[in-house]
């Protein structure tokens, strides 16, 4: 009888698991993904939370792409899609002779946006441009230190200080910055994220109500998209700014869903949880080409990866071994091996989609006998060991370096040169190669703007030997005395000649081996119309649009 | 039980010292620096690398830092966070609600099947029953969590798109945050749709993050049953003619369940350190995921202030968990 009544429980219990282990399922599959999105929302799966919405303060990209990007302008800016200089909140600009002072006429009519606590009672004008620049500039400006601890990063690592003398205002709607020397590129430093135009009303608004940290917190920028909410570490909401200099943008909202991880914003890309997707990876382009959904956009990276020699070590202050070593690289097997065809072999400092590039330069052949002739009349015929350092992350311009050291050793081999591999934590690996521990090292650079100076002043400069930046610590005379003269010329097309002169030099004393520029990726859905894959990395949404 | 109470609470002092020197020795120990951060690839001029490790306090010795670092968390100040200049108090307890529910959905989730998984395996001891909830559970606790959850995206999101990918609700809804538990908030807005979106998100974060205490709970659950069923009182229970389910779930499971309660109490600790992966993952915006951030940008007071304020949270509930055994079995009195 017990033996029945316990049966009958027992089932009983069995039929209770069951329905236990299978209600969440169901309940799922009635709940539905919620991947249904208001009409005219694009939703942007984004790669990390920023650090701040004040463009001003922060250097990294994620910052940049949510906040200078949708809710601020500059004076000029970048053409999307390319390095050339536009009209923005300033809509001409005159450069003295001497390269010295630049004058710029501003747009009249520009509108800034509104909030619960500030709406603006006066177009954009001088007053903004000089107290966007005092703020970083000026230590007695009351907002220069509102925020314990706050640096202006970007504003310092470009040196503006020792840029620029003075900034006035000649009337409402002229600004005349004057230098201290001649600096060519200092209009495409306008155009970085950093030279935003703040309003100096609102700041002003919010010192008299007694929260001046509120106008770094909630910003008013004159942007297309105007800011709505940040639920921290979850998602950004922005609204289509109607005021804004070159129209509304055509969707109505715009939402950074924010997805640390790449394989979390691939599946999110895939079931329509959003519709543009940061960074993929390099793994899951291939499935992602074949999605019918999806649109794979590619463009040319404003970046180089190399490997550089420290020419203050022996037998790297020699450059018949830099450039023997240089012969010793296939550097075809490394473009289809590391960066599995995504990229092109590089043979400049620079990359080909920056002007000044020059193409007449002949690369280093893969060359065996060649190289160990070099190496012998180096005084090194039976090679010598090295230890060559590898990139211990991903980045942009070098997907596996682990993989690319492997290869360069196994070459290297061939010429008698062993090289013992050698890594070190990421953070670790940046502060050593500043102190110049490395012999031979892998590295690489992402442009910041699109002027060629910006690669060749912080890599092969001899300032930054100093800094740490130029890891090859090559100090050539000729070379710097070419980059420092075209940095003072105004006209771009002196200045190219310069740089082209400068990389002649460059290739004939190879500091560096010149690996390969990568191409970036943005993967969309097919139903955005209108992205443009932007040059320097940004990810701008003003003019898209989706069509279902 | 109030002289228990104060001999644990004593054992906070140490307690205290001891994560707070773990938590400052760890993150120094990590290469690099909060300023080697911010200068990437790009270099950084010696005197402003200098005047920036000023600004941050870093330039004096360490134990001089671990000093300064005590005396500001006993004055209640656990530091601003180098990264977005908040203090690193208001952005816990911004995130902390979020890591909450979802260790409290997890926890349910491994309580609701892994007790009956565990009770079912130990009366149908040696059965085909009892072999597979060990090893589905064997299983689920060698699982590593990071392969799981992209496993269930894998297959429920993206294959049956029955579940959202990531995320704690729907972008579509814009729920104000008044407590920081998007159930509760939801509720309070009175959206239904939102409520459905939000309890849809909690499921494959709270399955990932639930399985391995699941496994465990289940294998504990079962032995502690094993154990207590083959004890005198429970065959004169069965003698007295008492029901079947009354002698299985009050005479054995009641004492079976001290040291499965231990065990729970041991797993808060492991829920919360298995959000740092979990929340990475399902772009959860918990503490797991500040954290990790805070680890990755050497933001020093994020990391210390974070261990700290989760550690007190774990000494805390293993402490409830003490007190619980006297309520559970009355033979246990803290005197």
């Amino acid at each position: 009888m017990q033996n029945i009544s316990i049966s009958k429980r027992s089932r009983r219990l069995r039929t209770a698991l069951a329905v236990a282990l299978a209600a969440a399922l169901p309940l799922a599959a009635g709940l539905g993904a919620g991947s249904a999105q208001a009409k005219g929302t694009l939703v942007y799966c984004s790669e990390g939370s920023p650090e701040g919405f004040q463009p001003q303060f922060f250097s990294t990209g994620t910052t940049f792409d949510a906040v200078s990007v949708p809710m601020f302008n500059r004076l000029v800016e970048f053409d999307i899609g390319t390095t050339n200089l536009v009209p923005a909140l300033a809509e001409s600009w005159t450069v003295s002779p001497d390269g010295k002072i630049i004058t710029f006429k501003l747009r009249r009519g520009v509108k800034f946006h509104s909030n619960a606590n500030f709406k603006p009672t006066r177009d954009f004008n001088a007053d903004d441009v000089l107290f966007s620049w005092s703020r970083m500039a000026d230590d007695a400006n009351p907002f220069h230190k509102i925020t314990a601890g706050q640096t202006f990063a970007y504003f310092e690592d470009m040196g503006m200080k020792n840029i620029v003398d003075k900034v006035e205002k000649l009337d409402d709607a002229t600004v005349r910055f004057t230098l201290k020397r001649p600096e060519a590129p200092f209009l495409a430093d306008m155009a970085m994220d950093f030279a935003s135009m703040l309003s100096k009303e609102y700041f002003d608004a919010m010192l008299k109500k007694g929260t001046p940290n509120a106008a770094d917190v909630y910003p008013i920028g004159t942007g297309p998209f105007e800011f709505v909410s940040y639920q921290k570490d979850a998602t950004i909401r922005y609204k289509a700014f109607d005021g804004h200099f070159r129209g509304r943008p055509k969707v109505d909202a715009l939402v950074y869903s924010i997805t640390r991880d790449a394989t979390a914003r691939y599946a999110k890309l895939k079931t329509g949880e959003c519709q543009v997707m940061a960074f993929p990876k390099p793994a899951d382009l291939a499935e992602m080409k074949a999605d019918p959904a999806l649109n794979v956009l590619q463009k040319e990276g404003l970046n180089i990866g190399y490997i550089a020699f420290n020419t203050e070590k022996k037998p790297f202050d020699n450059k018949l071994v830099r450039q023997a070593l240089n012969m010793a690289i296939d550097k075809d097997s490394i473009l289809k091996s590391v960066y599995q065809g995504q990229g092109q072999v590089a043979k400049n400092p620079i990359p080909p989609i920056l002007w000044s590039y020059n193409n007449a330069i002949k690369d280093y052949a893969f060359d065996i006998a060649k190289a160990k002739e070099l190496l012998a009349k180096a005084g090194y015929p039976n090679g010598f060991e090295v230890d060559l350092w590898y990139l211990p992350v991903t980045r942009p311009y070098n997907p596996d370096g682990k993989r690319m050291a492997e290869l360069i050793q196994a070459d290297w081999e061939k010429i008698g040169v062993k090289a013992k591999l050698v890594t070190y934590e990421w953070a670790e690996y940046r502060k050593r190669s500043k102190t110049g521990e490395q012999s031979v090292m892998m590295f690489g650079w992402s442009g910041d703007n699109g002027d060629p100076d910006n690669f060749f002043v912080p890599l092969l400069g001899c300032e930054a030997v100093k800094g740490g930046g130029n890891v090859a610590r090559w100090c050539n005379k000729d070379f710097e005395a070419l980059i420092i003269k075209a940095a003072q010329t105004p006209k771009q097309a002196d200045r190219a000649k310069l740089y082209e002169q400068a990389q002649v030099i460059f290739k004939e004393e190879a500091p560096w081996i010149t690996v390969a520029h990568s191409i970036r990726f943005d993967p969309v859905r097919k139903e955005v119309k209108g992205y443009k894959m932007d040059a320097t990395a940004h990810h701008y949404f003003n003019s898209v649009e989706i069509v279902k | 039980m109030l002289a228990f109470v104060l001999r644990r609470a004593a054992l906070i002092v140490p307690t205290f010292v001891g994560v707070t020197l773990l938590a400052f020795a760890l993150i120094h120990l990590i290469p690099g620096d909060p300023v080697e951060n911010l200068s990437g690839e790009r270099g950084m001029d010696p005197e402003r690398r200098a005047r920036l490790l000023h600004e941050f306090g870093l330039d004096k010795s360490l134990p001089q830092q671990y000093a300064e670092y005590v005396g500001q968390v006993l004055s209640g100040d656990l530091g601003t966070s180098l990264t977005t200049h908040e203090p690193v108090l208001a952005e816990f307890l911004t995130l902390f609600p979020a890591t909450i529910e979802l260790a409290f959905f997890a926890m349910m989730f491994a309580l609701l099947l892994g007790l009956p998984a565990g009770i079912v395996a130990a009366l149908k001891r040696n059965t085909v029953a009892d072999y597979a909830v060990m090893g589905v559970s064997l299983t689920g606790y060698s699982m590593p969590i990071f392969w799981w959850a992209l496993l269930l995206i894998l297959f429920f999101s993206v294959q049956l798109g029955w579940t959202p990918v990531s995320g704690r609700i729907s972008v579509e809804f814009d729920v104000p945050m008044a407590s920081g538990f998007m159930l509760l908030d939801t509720l309070r807005a009175g959206d239904w749709s939102a409520f459905r979106s939000a309890v849809s998100h909690l499921i494959l974060p709270s399955i990932a993050l639930g399985t391995i205490p699941l496994a465990v709970i289940a294998r504990m659950t079962r032995s502690s049953m094993l154990e207590v069923l083959r004890e005198d009182y429970v065959r004169t229970a069965r003698a007295k003619g008492l029901p079947y389910w009354e002698v299985v779930l009050v005479h054995a499971l009641r004492n079976a369940l001290i040291p499965v309660i231990t065990v729970i109490g041991l797993q808060v600790g492991l829920l919360l350190s298995g959000a740092i992966l979990t929340e990475t993952i399902f772009s959860w915006p918990g503490v797991g995921n500040w954290l990790i951030h805070g680890v990755q940008a050497r933001d020093y007071p994020v990391v210390q202030g974070g261990i700290l304020l989760v550690a007190a949270i774990v000494i805390s509930v293993n402490l409830i968990v003490d007190l619980l055994y006297g309520v559970v079995n009355p033979r246990i009195r803290h005197g």
